[in-house]
């Protein structure tokens, strides 16, 4: 086992990504901790949750790819299984508040507020992290299992898919919005104040949060990294490439989709998971259509079919998005319009394109003849 | 690694009356447009087989029917005598013993000659297998016999969509090879190919027949004359004509629909 992860990379592939890893977990935590405030190094608290965030991005990044860069079916719903993962999160936070809410009562503030006496029977349980843990890994894949089974049985493709997905998230983020879902209707879950006992307002608590982000994303991507180098992975690139031809070779296609489109949805699952905590709150405008137009964009920017340009995606137009956000608001959207179309115009392979570009493994694959 | 595992379970096929497949009373309509109209074509086991036909005889329609791409409006198609194929999937059909090749090559254009092989391989296809196994040493060398055959050896790392024209119909029908099937379609197999090539072409076919059963579509008529054997003429989705290929050729029918022209 422990050899096959090593023949994933090459030598010089597992020391940049074992450095990445290191960067990640231990040179920012010590550069936050150790330096004095005013040094120029320091890390600062809020760049440690932004980072977090980041990271959870990486994470749907992943996802996005295999279904879409790696397998050719394109998703725009994926913002739900991120908020399926998200809200499980919420449930378990908003039930450790326990008597600390506004109204002092045993229930969350919004079912007080909608005067409701007693928890729904689906809160039942959200008390128990380990049950929430089991839910935030079941029911993005069983959701995402089930849609997938009728979908790719009747062998919906293509756009008509992404459009299917797309109405999906956006008919379940009506539905999150009722207040009577009882998922705290537009406002969402907010107000939290601790996860397994520790207070989330702690900076120590924050860091803790950062780095088992890291370290998931960095298991998500061994995880994915052995799907695509398998032969699995040859046939699911084979399937964007000729479907038919992989059915004539004798290959149940409708299992090869339904098990990466539901892997995929489970890591987006547990992004949505790792989000939560960090940023405080879910709310049904995470499954707004364009939230999940977005994460396949940061697959296209970053690079279709390459798990490091995944990565490279979701960092890059994050990183953009808080910058423009902040100093010009109103531009962002074109901005992010731009990126798209210039990018899918002039770097088809998007933008690690331009590195392997000049890889010498892509180079003797192309000239060898 | 127990061997139990890779080996793949084989379906037997009755072929006791000497007959593989059994097209029987076929009709498939488009719109109202028969393009197969009760057909009955039987092909024998280790038989080579050419089927011609002008344009819109029928000829692709009913390779489509016997693989499971399209589901035929009446009629049986029976694999041995004991598989009914108009009740299986196409992976299904493929796993029993049937390879196609498609008019237009159709190669995994991003993947390596060698990963082309090794997708096609007989052996066990569900997910958990391609997760968790790779080809065993005795699949390799049976692989790499393949690549000599087609003539791929000093290119098997090179992405397929980079090969010519020719030698992609020569990997589609390496693919075929690997799959080990027991009865082979070839939709066109010379299309674009040079006059050497076909030869090489019709010396491979013919080595083919005899251990799998191969059926050929094919306009080339010098290409069918080579293989000289046994002919079946569609036209319109029926039979025409069947027999040798001198008899064809001087068959009246056949004359005035198709080789006259």
């Amino acid at each position: 086992m422990l050899k096959q992860i090593s023949q994933l990379h090459s030598l010089r592939g597992w020391i940049a990504t074992l450095s990445l890893l290191g960067i990640a977990i231990v040179v920012i935590p010590s550069l936050n901790i150790f330096l004095p405030q005013e040094s120029f190094f320091h890390v600062p608290d809020y760049i440690v949750s932004l980072f977090g965030k980041y990271l959870c991005y990486a994470m749907v990044a992943l996802a996005v790819d295999l279904i879409w860069g790696y397998t050719g079916i394109l998703s725009l719903g994926h913002g739900v299984f991120f908020s399926i993962g998200g809200y499980a999160m919420g449930m378990y936070l908003m039930r450790s508040i326990g008597k600390e809410g506004v109204y002092k009562s045993d229930l969350p503030d919004f079912m007080v507020f909608l005067d409701w006496k007693e928890l729904p029977w689906y809160w039942y349980g959200f008390d128990n992290f380990s049950f929430t843990l089991l839910v935030i890994l079941i029911l993005p894949g069983l959701f995402a299992f089930i849609f997938g089974f009728f979908a790719f049985r009747s062998r919906i493709k293509g756009v008509y898919f992404a459009i299917i997905t797309q109405a999906m998230t956006f008919a379940l983020m009506l539905l999150f919005f009722r207040n009577n879902t009882g998922f705290g209707g537009n406002n969402g879950l907010t107000d939290f104040k601790r996860i397994l006992g520790y207070s989330l307002h702690e900076p120590s608590t924050k860091m803790g949060l950062y780095v088992i982000t890291a370290t998931l994303l960095f298991l998500s991507y061994v995880l994915c990294r052995y799907v695509v180098k398998s032969k699995l992975g040859r046939v699911l690139t084979a399937i964007r490439d000729a479907e038919s031809r992989v059915m004539f070779s004798g290959y149940n296609t409708l299992h090869y989709k339904l098990f990466v489109w539901t892997l995929s949805a489970c890591l987006c699952g547990i992004a949505g998971a790792l989000y939560v905590p960090q940023v405080g709150i879910i709310n049904p405008s995470e499954m707004q259509p364009s939230n999940s137009i977005e994460m396949a964009i940061w697959v296209a920017v970053g690079g279709r079919a390459s798990l490091g340009g995944a990565f490279l995606g979701a960092g890059v137009v994050n990183g953009a998005k808080s910058w423009f956000t902040v100093a010009a608001p109103d531009y962002w959207l074109y901005f992010l319009g731009s990126l798209f179309i210039v990018v899918t115009l002039y770097f088809p392979k998007g933008l690690i394109g331009i590195f392997t570009r000049f890889s010498p493994a892509e180079k003797t694959k192309e000239i060898s003849r | 690694m127990s061997s139990a595992e890779t080996q793949v379970k084989e379906e037997s096929v009755n072929t006791m009356h000497g007959c593989i497949l059994y097209v029987e009373g076929v009709t498939v309509s488009f719109d109202g447009f028969k393009a197969l109209d009760d057909l009955n074509v039987y092909i024998d086991d280790g038989e080579l087989r050419c089927i011609i036909g002008p344009n819109g005889a029928g000829k692709t329609t009913m390779m489509d029917v016997v693989t499971g791409k399209t589901r035929p409006d009446r009629g049986t198609v029976f694999f041995g005598q004991n598989h009914d194929l108009t009740e299986m999937t196409e992976y299904e059909i493929a796993h029993l013993g049937i390879g196609r090749k498609f008019q237009k090559p159709t190669v995994f254009q991003n993947h390596t000659v060698f990963e082309n092989l090794e997708l096609a391989f007989h052996t066990n296809k569900n997910v958990w297998m391609s997760l968790t196994k790779s080809l065993t040493g005795e699949q390799r060398e049976k692989t790499d016999e393949v690549l000599e055959t087609i003539g791929l050896v000093n290119q098997m790392n090179l992405r397929a969509g980079l090969l010519s024209h020719g030698q992609k119909q020569w990997l589609e029908i390496g693919m075929l090879l690997v799959q080990d099937p027991r009865l082979l379609l070839i939709d066109e197999p010379v299309a674009g190919m040079t006059h050497q090539e076909t030869e090489a072409t019709v010396e491979l076919l013919k080595s083919l027949a005899g251990k799998h059963s191969v059926v050929v579509v094919e306009h080339e008529m010098d290409f069918i004359r080579s293989i000289a054997n046994r002919v079946t003429v569609l036209h319109e989705g029926r039979v025409l004509a069947d027999g040798k290929m001198e008899d064809v050729q001087n068959d009246p029918k056949v004359i005035e629909v198709y080789l006259g022209s």
